[in-house]
């Protein structure tokens, strides 16, 4: 029998305010345990949480990019449980009533795309870190990351494959990082996924039983962790078992996934509707103005003068790069994968350069390079200007292809123009059909015995001589100059 | 006059003419205290240093000439909000050592004012029930009679302003526990409005319900006292942004043509006949004053204390959450992590506390939800519009405080049922959210102070204040003193 995988995911993400969701305590990553924390976080008697409103603004930021209906009215509750981490034996988080519903998110699917449906976008509050460490028979406590905002995105079981689902999250990632709500940080827990997997042969309607599957922190596990699960759970059927509704823990040093509690075991949460905050109020002024600013701040190497229309998301992008400007799917799919790649290239074509040359350029010299350091395209000195610069030397014949890439690193490196490298390296071209010709005729005097045999049919040894030639001048001679002479002298004309 | 019997008028006007001293003036109630304290039993803490302390610096300050309204007035302070550097058990064995290092915002408006933190008074744990007798410190008793309870949960802070163990106190009123105290020791208790006074400090019981008033010996000192306390904080969300009038500035004026409600519902079978009597000849007292009496209703009266109980135990179960003896308070070993915790809850929490988290954690459980918690906000819903709908017709509600005068200790502690019945007639108040004050209108033949309820509008305080004011002047049951 052949089984169909049905997915649906549900990703946390760490909202990127200055401050904690309910306290003025710093939400920096990193610190000494404990010391951003005040009474208010770490739940202490007597003590009420205030609303962070920019977080509230991001989520509803987020709803907007992934086309949710945005509640006017919305709630938080408590959801109960004991834990360590879990200062007040509550989390602040929202149920009945959350800020943001019925969106979608769009992934590439075979040349199309697949709409991945969103059921709600929720605001709620991090707990803190239970650190297991040294042989003593205790643990520590960290609340540095109690009550860090975080969102919940809940997805509908519209995910079919593991493929599809790190498609899902990739896309979302892009989103979260174009409209600067959260940095994507799968290492360092800003943004975490748990999926609820099951099975069910093709063609049925009803749902399989199905799992949760946490702990799987990058793109690489939460593939492996859903293709396990997904062959055991079909293994277990195909042996005449049941599935066992439960939560299970992603291993990844074993490379399987582990029961962690049953439904039975399972806590219940006893939601009911926060007394200490009062409901969120959406006017529509508000919604205006978030929906305005969805965007901003862009980068410094975005000239003012560029207008960009705007919320301009990866989808509408995506779109744009294709059609206006004719890229490949796969040009376009890598450049909008950063909001800080996208704009770089658009900036650059605005000022008249070729598209496709501008996008070659990117995912070749330039991705090495920010690779090389490790760098973002936002921190590095060379500018749009700065390739477009150098593109226009091509054109008009003053540099060569092959010069113009030493240019670029030079470029890469002093964040000086073209223009000027190239002056300063006296890197111009020679175009001057004597000065060329006398290097030709040099190189075709000092390889005799490769002229012969040129002559006598091996024809790859053209090669040969244009990369003798090129030595000869430093590669300042202009290739196509080059090719021809060497085709006039050698009796190929 | 003893010093220690002032109001906080009486004190004011005394210190700003230099005819006594802070100093005095607080090494009196000391004084009181030291002779009767080991009898009423109403502190958990007493801060005689440090309060001998502020007292000498608001000497200074008076003699420098600053003038602040609680400038030198001694106050004490209910054991459930937070005072910096200072002890806040709320009478439970779970935070028996526990020093805040925040300041509640009432206790720190109270300090701008230049006031004398005297002790943190006795309360019901958690400030759960009707008699201060759970407390884990020790049962706080009636002045007036002290083989009778003072009530609860403010009992302590009620018992004190009674004795003269201050001269006014804070207290806390999440079901009647300002009022119900107040009108079994024969003095005046507040609660506002859900709103007008930050939560912030307040160890929390049901946070939809707590709100903080004041215990004072007379009415004028209860509006002084709400003045400073009043406002929007930004520490608490629920603190109404509403601009707050000067309370005082409505006493003195008189009634007349003012229309007093008084609900059928609140004049029951088997309430104590003495106090009926009181409150019916207070009620045509106010109406000899000028003030129209209307008969009302508001109709769901009768579920009151069941949706009470479900509503304040659930947001409880919730609240208490936190005491888990992993990072402040008592804490018990365990084998384990859920061994601790249950060594800790089952140790540190007294019998009345743990049975309203049990019964809170089941009226929130999957299952019952729907039958408990949401019928119960649903009847609170009508509950409130009850009042909404008595409040087009009439300008304040009249009613007894108490069914009953204060009963004997350990009469009520077997049966939590009687002893929630207690707050029959305050508990309404809570759910509405509206302001009440209890006055003293009168003593039964046992010499027990008899309370009169008087409720009114949301963010109306003053029509309490006006009528409260105008009933006191026209009579004398709150000059009366126990003898002790």
């Amino acid at each position: 029998m052949q089984y169909e995988t049905v997915i649906g995911l549900e990703i946390h993400a760490q909202l990127l305010t200055d401050s904690k969701m309910f306290c003025g305590c710093s939400t920096k990553f990193g610190s000494e345990p404990n010391t951003q924390t005040c009474p208010i976080c770490i739940g202490m008697p007597g003590v009420l949480p205030v609303m962070n409103k920019k977080a509230i603004e991001y989520v509803i930021k987020t709803g907007l990019a992934v086309n949710c209906k945005i509640a006017s009215y919305s709630r938080f509750a408590r959801k109960n449980y004991f834990y360590p981490d879990l200062p007040k034996g509550y989390q602040i988080s929202q149920y009945e009533l959350p800020i943001c519903e019925h969106g979608y998110v769009e992934i590439a699917d075979n040349g199309s795309t697949k709409k991945i449906m969103l059921t709600r976008i929720h605001l709620e509050e991090d707990a803190g870190k239970n650190i297991h460490e040294g042989a003593g028979n205790y643990s520590l406590v960290d609340l540095n990351r109690a009550g860090t905002p975080l969102m919940e995105i809940v997805s509908e079981p519209d995910i079919r494959s593991p493929k599809e689902a790190v498609e899902f999250v990739k896309k979302l990632r892009t989103i979260l990082r174009y409209i600067s709500v959260c940095d994507g940080n799968m290492e360092q827990g800003s943004l975490r996924c748990d999926a609820n997997v099951s099975v069910r042969p093709y063609g049925q309607e009803e749902f399989g039983v199905k799992t949760e599957i946490k702990n799987m922190n990058s793109f690489k596990f939460i593939e492996k962790a859903l293709e396990y699960e997904i062959k055991r759970q079909i293994k277990v059927l195909k042996d005449g078992g049941k599935i066992i509704q439960e939560t299970r823990l992603w291993n990844s040093e074993r490379g399987i996934t582990e029961s962690m509690r049953s439904k039975e075991e399972a806590h219940d949460y006893r939601y009911f509707p926060e007394p200490d905050l009062v409901p969120v109020d959406v006017d529509s002024g508000w919604l205006e103005q978030i929906r305005t600013h969805l965007m901003a701040p862009t980068f410094s190497f975005v000239r003012s003068s560029v207008h960009l229309e705007e919320p301009d998301l990866p989808d509408i992008k995506r779109q744009r790069f294709i059609c206006r400007y004719g890229l490949p799917e796969y040009d376009a799919d890598l450049l909008i994968s950063e909001r800080a790649m996208a704009e770089w290239f658009e900036q650059a074509v605005k000022l008249g350069a070729d598209p496709k040359i501008v996008s070659n350029w990117m995912m070749g010299e330039l991705t090495k390079l920010l690779n090389e350091e490790n760098k973002q395209i936002e921190e590095c000195m060379l500018k749009p200007e700065h390739l477009v610069g150098l593109l226009e030397l091509i054109n008009k014949g003053i540099i060569s292809g092959k010069i113009a890439k030493t240019v670029f690193e030079e470029m890469y490196k002093t964040g000086k123009n073209a223009d000027t490298i190239v002056k300063e390296k006296g890197l111009v071209q020679i175009s001057d059909e004597a000065d060329i010709e006398k290097a030709v005729d040099e190189v075709l005097e000092k390889n005799h015995e490769e002229v012969e045999r040129f002559k006598a049919g091996d024809e790859k040894l053209m090669g040969f001589f244009v990369g003798q030639i090129m030595k000869a001048t430093k590669g300042k001679a202009n290739p196509k100059i080059v090719n021809e002479l060497l085709k006039k002298k050698l009796g190929k004309e | 006059m003893e010093l220690y019997n002032l109001s906080i008028y009486e004190a004011r006007t005394a210190i700003d003419k230099d005819e006594i001293s802070p100093v005095e003036l607080t090494e009196a109630v000391f004084k009181r205290i030291e002779d009767v304290e080991q009898t009423v039993k109403a502190y958990v803490t007493l801060t005689k240093e440090h309060a001998l302390k502020q007292a000498k610096e608001a000497e200074s300050l008076a003699k420098a000439g600053v003038k602040k309204p609680l400038l030198g007035i001694p106050i004490a302070i209910k054991d459930n909000m937070c005072t910096e550097g200072i002890k806040t058990t709320c009478s439970s064995k779970i935070l028996k050592n526990f020093i805040p290092p925040y300041e509640s915002t009432v206790t720190q408006k109270l300090k701008e004012q230049g006031y004398i933190l005297i002790g943190k008074t006795n309360l019901d744990e958690f400030a759960m029930g009707s008699s201060t007798e759970n407390s884990a410190f020790g049962h706080t008793r009636n002045p007036w009679d002290i083989s009778r309870i003072p009530g609860g949960s403010s009992g302590g802070s009620a018992a004190a302003v009674s004795a003269g163990e201050c001269i006014a106190a804070l207290g806390s009123d999440t079901g009647g526990s300002i009022r119900q105290p107040a009108a079994l020791c024969g003095v005046v208790g507040l609660k506002p409005t859900y709103g007008r006074v930050s939560r912030y400090g307040l160890v929390a019981f049901a946070s939809s319900l707590d709100q903080i008033g004041p215990i004072t010996k007379n009415v004028r000192d209860s509006a002084m006292l709400l003045n400073i306390i009043s406002g929007h904080d930004m520490y608490d969300s629920t603190s109404a942004p509403i601009a707050v009038p000067d309370f005082t500035s409505v006493l003195g004026r008189d009634i007349k043509k003012m229309k007093i409600g008084v609900p059928k519902e609140y004049f029951i079978e088997g309430m104590d006949k003495e106090v009926e009597a009181s409150v019916r000849i207070a009620i045509r007292k106010i109406e000899s004053l000028g003030a129209i009496p209307v008969e009302i209703s508001l109709p769901h009266t009768g579920h009151a204390v069941a949706v009470y109980y479900i509503l304040a135990t659930s947001e409880a179960s919730s609240n208490l959450a936190r005491y888990d003896g992993v990072k402040y308070g008592f804490r018990a070993e365990g084998k384990d992590l859920l061994d601790m915790y249950m060594k800790t809850r089952a140790g540190g929490f007294g019998a009345e506390v743990k049975r309203r988290i049990i019964l809170g954690t089941y009226a929130l459980s999957s299952g019952y939800y729907e039958a408990y918690y949401k019928k119960a906000q649903q009847v609170r819903t009508l509950i409130k519009q009850d009042f909404e709908k008595a409040f087009e017709t009439v300008d304040v509600i009249v009613t007894p405080t108490s069914p009953t005068p204060a009963f004997k200790a350990g009469e009520k502690t077997e049966d939590p049922l009687q002893m929630y019945l207690s707050d029959i007639f305050t508990i309404s108040v809570n759910l509405a959210g509206v302001p009440a004050i209890s006055i003293p209108c009168g003593f039964t033949s046992n010499n027990l102070p008899i309370g009169l309820q008087i409720i009114g509008k949301h963010f109306d305080e003053e029509s309490i204040f006006k009528a409260a004011y105008a009933y006191e002047q026209a009579t004398d049951w709150h000059k009366r003193k126990p003898k002790l």
